[in-house]
């Protein structure tokens, strides 16, 4: 039983950070603009969020400064995806040059960064986040030791946010007018819904997501950041599309992803799947191929937002 | 004639605003130097701009044995973003291509003078076998080549880390066992020359696929169809061409090319091992900046791939200055975003072309005039497509 325990909580943390990104890029591309800068930005989340960590954690520990830290990531998420904004929205650029430029000058600022200030890539930390044991909801029997011991602030976040954007994309004003400026700007425009305004919205949301997404992925598994979130922007992209651009779905493909990932990492801690004698690396490879699979599977009705990926043109109406 | 072609360079291509985009990232580059060092920012900027030159002929020898890996995953990338296809597999395909190179390099002696040449094609085979992977998926089940590309690389990365293990491990140091001689790349004297660098026959390896991507790309019906099926799938597929077979093909070329990067690169006999590391390689992302920068052109990659490698290598000298290194990939990544910027550079262009009268001079006016008529009716035509 314990090794159960163990999974589903080493699973939350390998999922949760692949469904906030995935979120995040769904409402870019919901909204018409193809974000393949998701690694970028978790990077520059991660980045800023980790810093001010370090730099605040001798005055300050905790869940506050846990809280702080999740503030710096979206705001800096958001601000970084200002650029991918302007150059795809405003600029009418190729979204997925702007989105590689943004993936190549993220792990390159934080690292020049933190070598100039100091010396070193990487930037340590102390985890004085994990949460014990949840007061009251922690001494549930059973479903108190698989989901509310040894957890983090972020697991709850990150569900909740889920909770969120599924009711704002598909029972909101917003997140209607969101859709239809992916599907058919120029109907959307033709009935007064500004398209530009609703496509910055969706690719600041993916910002947001993105730059938590990326403090979500470090906290819980390390206590230094490298400049690298080891591709998780790029799998949370995989998950948006195994998750058709829809909520539920995502939330499926991630916990699958991220069930696969923690059975690679984990499985020498489980007796039976380490008595197998299968080589490690193959259990490394399992996530990819069982996603490859699936996709081969599933995807041949597979449909993105009709108009992700082209710049919207008031003068092509 | 001189004058014809500066005019047609400027009218017609993006080489203008790639130009602009490089001296706009320079420019940023040069104030975040200041920013974070100003005493020292004129000097390390200087040091950039000089490029590998500053090594003297090694720092020459080395700039090409830097651009051979990049100029092959730039034709990669390229060669499937002219078919409308994004190759981000580049690093997968590269290291199962580097390590077939290398097994056969370190298995098989006894080939004689060919042997690098057959490593060669070797790790070619590997590498279009990883790309025609999701090509295939592409083509027959719609998986986003995006996707399966990126799984693909993961999956290669971890394969070859077990197969190095398995077959050509030198335990010693945690990394793969050196090649045969006879599997090296030759040098063709180009050690005396460039004295103290690495570079080899692979440069010319890499010019020689440029022209041939060049030929099939420009001068074949094959090539052609491959442009339209990236043009306009729907399109293409009314006029008759087999867009699935073309997918396929299309993938499995560019991962060829990787492939071939990876053995010029574990060839090379330059003290490059595969390390059992799970980081990807790095070349197979550089080639998509590549490939950008010289808007998908094979000829184009072959100097965006230089001077990627040029300024690359000003990097290095610049740790002499107390910088780091990085700000090159910043430098670069902010080339990049100004290039995807182009499209509003293009356009003054255009106009400024059409208004100065450019065209009198040497381009006949109607010349330019239904060249803009065509640009503005495939953008149509795409929204067509939409409704």
């Amino acid at each position: 039983m314990n090794s159960v325990y163990f999974l589903v909580q080493q699973t939350m943390f390998f999922s949760i950070p692949l469904l906030v990104v995935a979120l995040g890029g769904m409402f870019s591309e919901r909204g018409g603009v193809v974000n393949i800068a998701l690694e970028g930005i978790m990077i520059m989340g991660a980045f800023a969020s980790i810093f001010v960590i370090s730099v605040l954690q001798d005055t300050m520990q905790g869940q506050l400064l846990l809280i702080i830290a999740i503030l710096v990531a979206v705001a800096a998420g958001m601000i970084f995806s200002l650029f991918h904004a302007y150059a795809s929205i405003n600029m009418k650029a190729n979204q997925v040059i702007s989105g590689t430029a943004l993936n190549m000058f993220a792990p390159a600022f934080a690292t020049f960064v933190a070598r100039t200030i100091q010396v070193t890539k990487s930037i340590n930390f102390n985890n004085t986040f994990r949460i014990e044991s949840v007061p009251l909801l922690g001494d549930i029997p059973v479903l108190g030791q698989l989901f509310f011991q040894n957890t983090y602030l972020t697991t709850f976040l990150g569900i909740a946010i889920l909770i969120v954007s599924a009711f704002v994309l598909n029972k909101t004003k917003f997140g209607l007018r969101l859709r239809a400026c992916g599907e058919h700007p120029q109907a959307a425009d033709s009935v007064g819904i500004n398209v530009y305004r609703m496509r910055y919205a969706g690719v600041l949301l993916s910002g947001a997501l993105a730059g938590l997404g990326g403090l979500i992925f470090v906290i819980p598994t390390s206590t230094n950041f490298n400049a690298t979130v080891s591709g998780y922007g790029f799998l949370a992209l995989a998950v948006l599309i195994f998750g058709q651009w829809k909520p539920k779905r995502i939330i499926i493909a991630a916990f699958f992803f991220g069930f696969m990932k923690t059975l690679a990492s984990a499985y020498t801690g489980i007796e039976f799947l380490s008595n197998l004698g299968i080589s490690s690396y193959l259990y490394k490879m399992i996530p990819y191929i069982a996603t490859l699979l699936v996709l081969a599977l599933t995807s041949k009705k597979s449909q993105a937002p009709r108009a992700s990926g082209i710049p919207y043109d008031k003068g092509l109406r | 004639m001189m004058n014809k072609l500066k005019h047609r360079l400027l009218a017609s291509s993006g080489f203008a605003a790639s130009l602009i985009a490089i001296f706009a990232g320079l420019f940023v580059g040069f104030i975040i130097l200041l920013i974070t060092n100003p005493d020292q920012a004129v000097d390390g900027f200087v040091t950039i701009l000089k490029g590998g030159f500053t090594g003297g002929a090694k720092g020459i020898g080395n700039i090409f044995y830097l651009a051979t890996p990049i100029i092959m995953t730039g034709l990669s990338v390229g060669f499937a973003f002219k078919t409308g296809l994004f190759n981000i597999g580049a690093s997968g395909q590269l290291i199962v291509g580097g390590y077939v190179a290398v097994l056969i390099g370190v298995l098989a002696p006894g080939l004689g003078s060919f042997h690098w040449v057959i490593a060669l094609i070797g790790g070619m085979a590997a590498g279009a076998l990883w790309a025609f992977i999701p090509g295939l998926l592409k083509a027959l089940f719609n998986v986003h080549e995006v996707i399966s590309s990126i799984m693909m690389n993961y999956i290669g990365m971890f394969m070859v880390n077990a197969l190095v293990a398995e077959t050509v491990f030198d335990s010693l140091r945690a990394q793969s066992l050196p090649v045969a001689q006879s599997a090296q790349m030759p040098t063709l004297g180009m050690d005396t020359l460039f004295k103290g660098s690495s570079v080899n026959a692979g440069i010319f390896v890499a010019i020689l696929f440029v022209i041939v991507l060049y030929i099939i790309l420009n001068k074949t019906t094959f090539g052609y169809e491959l442009k339209a099926c990236g043009f306009n799938k729907d399109a293409s597929r009314y006029a008759g061409i087999n867009a699935k077979r073309n997918i396929i093909l299309s993938m499995t070329i560019a991962g060829a090319m990787a492939g071939v990067a990876g053995g010029l690169i574990y060839l090379a006999g330059s003290g490059k091992f595969i390390e059992i590391v799970d980081v990807l390689a790095m070349e197979g992302f550089t080639g998509i900046s590549v490939a950008l920068l010289a808007s998908s052109n094979p000829i184009g990659v072959l100097f965006t791939g230089i001077f990627v490698s040029y300024i690359t290598n000003g990097g290095f000298y610049m740790q002499l200055y107390d910088f780091v290194p990085e700000i090159i990939d910043i430098i670069i990544s902010i080339i990049i975003y100004f290039s995807a910027l182009a499209l509003i550079v293009r356009h003054f262009f255009d106009r400024y072309a059409l208004k100065s009268g450019l065209g009198d001079d040497d381009i006949p006016a109607p010349k330019v005039e239904p060249k803009r008529k065509r640009r503005i009716g495939l953008k149509n035509k795409e929204v067509d497509k939409d409704e």
